[in-house]
């Protein structure tokens, strides 16, 4: 009874990913960092955790991020508006609506580094998975090749790409558990399984924490290995 | 003139008319994602979107709208039965891959060699943006431009060769014009062209010689929504 008692009470040896709050959440991150932001669009944007950040007040950052925000006081737009962000790497910064990024590219106080959309994933899933870079056709004989080398195989010209790793990467997910293990909702998933293994810091809102054991094993989409933070916020 | 152009949805319409049966066709921005909800009912099409969905179905009906589930245009869809959601490196591995049997693009130009210029502008002020547009180019086994046959002021987009800066170089099969239908084989090769509009006509509205396809016809519209 006694052992039993003493045995509920060991808190360290628990695995708990689980933060109080979106200040908790985004607690450490610092000056200077590579920060990846989840999201197709709106779709999937961890829009309280970017607002979390802003609060936070980390500066001269690198964000890697499909999109470059729309419209203003919100997301990816409002943490441009900031100032705080240096450079941005990214395939489709000018979606409708883009006004903050766009002022910031003319007036020359962004850096872009355009990538494939396909590229900017894989080279965030070679990160993760260790690799030194990678050949792919995609960009061969476009603008977007210069300065990267071009390797031809079987008579197709390749060219080679760096891998992308991050020290932060700020996702959402629809529901998770203590340990970390994530769900998503819909397509909402896109960047999300990719960010989570390629950051050293991989921090995840969700709609609601569900008790360990509650997920089916198979229907894990992100495994909790890659996840460090998971905070509850209000849809 | 004495003939019609056909409108964006009958352009549509008239891509989706070619989709082989049990095809996975990838459908790009803006013409692209309203062939969606002209498939023929005779045969199975799986649409896949970038973001990550295979058997993307007609725009949601009002009060079944998920603002998540977009389209690669960020525009909200519906799910088919059979229907799967993947991530980003799944996605494009099915792209990048060679998996995805046609994807429908829209293009600013396409040469007559098949290059294709549908990322850049010659704006030089504007951010540069090119989303999926290189991956599908080089990964798709087949590449079909869906687009307006000449810019608003009349000039031709079908090139030559193109001006503005290549997506990929020597990708595009066949290219669908609101005047003609036109595949790329050592050249444009004109398939069929709206009524009433000769060859001389289209010519004159193309940057590249035109030859015509010994089976040329007159390009179709739908029954429903023809003028």
């Amino acid at each position: 009874m006694n052992q039993g008692l003493r045995a509920e009470k060991r808190p360290c040896t628990m695995i708990d990913k689980r933060v109080a709050s979106l200040s908790d959440a985004v607690a450490g991150i610092a000056d200077g960092s590579t920060i990846c932001l989840g999201g197709f669009g709106d779709s999937g944007s961890p829009l309280a955790l970017i607002d979390a950040l802003i609060q936070q007040g980390a500066r001269d950052l690198i964000v890697v991020s499909n999109n470059a925000g729309s419209g203003r006081g919100s997301g990816i737009a409002a943490l441009l508006e900031t100032g705080r962000v240096t450079k941005i790497v990214c395939s489709f910064p000018r979606s409708e609506g883009s006004v903050v990024f766009e002022e910031l590219y003319a007036a020359g106080k962004i850096e872009l580094e355009l990538v494939p959309q396909g590229t900017l994933s894989e080279r965030m899933r070679a990160g993760a998975a260790g690799l030194a870079g990678f050949y792919t056709p995609t960009g061969a004989g476009t603008l977007l090749a210069k300065g990267k080398e071009e390797r031809e195989f079987e008579g197709r010209t390749y060219v080679l790409e760096r891998p992308i790793t991050a020290d932060v990467a700020l996702i959402a997910a629809h529901h998770a558990d203590r340990w970390g293990n994530l769900v998503y909702h819909s397509a909402a998933r896109n960047f999300g399984p990719v960010m989570a293994p390629c950051a050293k810091l991989t921090v995840v809102q969700v709609a609601q924490i569900v008790e360990l054991g509650s997920i089916d094993p198979e229907v894990v989409v992100t495994p909790g290995i890659f996840v460090d933070r998971v905070v509850q916020v209000a849809r | 003139m004495s003939y019609t152009p056909l409108t964006r949805d009958e352009l549509a319409w008239r891509v989706a008319q070619d989709m082989p049966d049990g095809a996975y066709v990838n459908l790009g921005i803006g013409l692209p994602t309203r062939v969606a909800q002209f498939v023929p009912n005779d045969r199975e099409v799986v649409y896949h979107s970038e973001n990550g969905l295979l058997g993307v179905g007609p725009p949601p009906l009002p009060g079944h709208e998920d603002p998540e589930l977009v389209n690669a245009g960020k525009q909200m869809v519906t799910l088919l039965p059979g229907a799967s959601i993947f991530d980003h490196p799944l996605s494009f591995m099915m792209i990048r891959g060679g998996h995805i049997d046609i994807a429908l693009l829209g293009a600013y130009q396409v040469a007559a060699n098949g290059d294709l210029a549908n990322w850049a502008t010659d704006r030089e002020k504007a951010a540069p943006a090119v989303g999926g547009a290189m991956d599908l180019a080089a990964g798709a086994k087949r590449v079909w431009v869906l687009m307006e046959h000449t810019n608003k002021d009349g000039s031709p987009r079908l090139l030559e060769r193109c001006t503005y800066p290549l997506t990929a170089p020597a990708v595009v099969n066949r290219i669908y014009t609101n005047l003609a239908v036109i595949d790329i084989d050592n050249g444009f090769i004109v398939r069929e062209i709206v009524e009433g509009c000769s060859l001389a006509e289209l010519t004159a509205l193309t940057g590249a010689p035109l030859r015509r396809a010994p089976d040329c016809g007159v390009l179709p519209r739908p029954a429903t929504t023809a003028r």
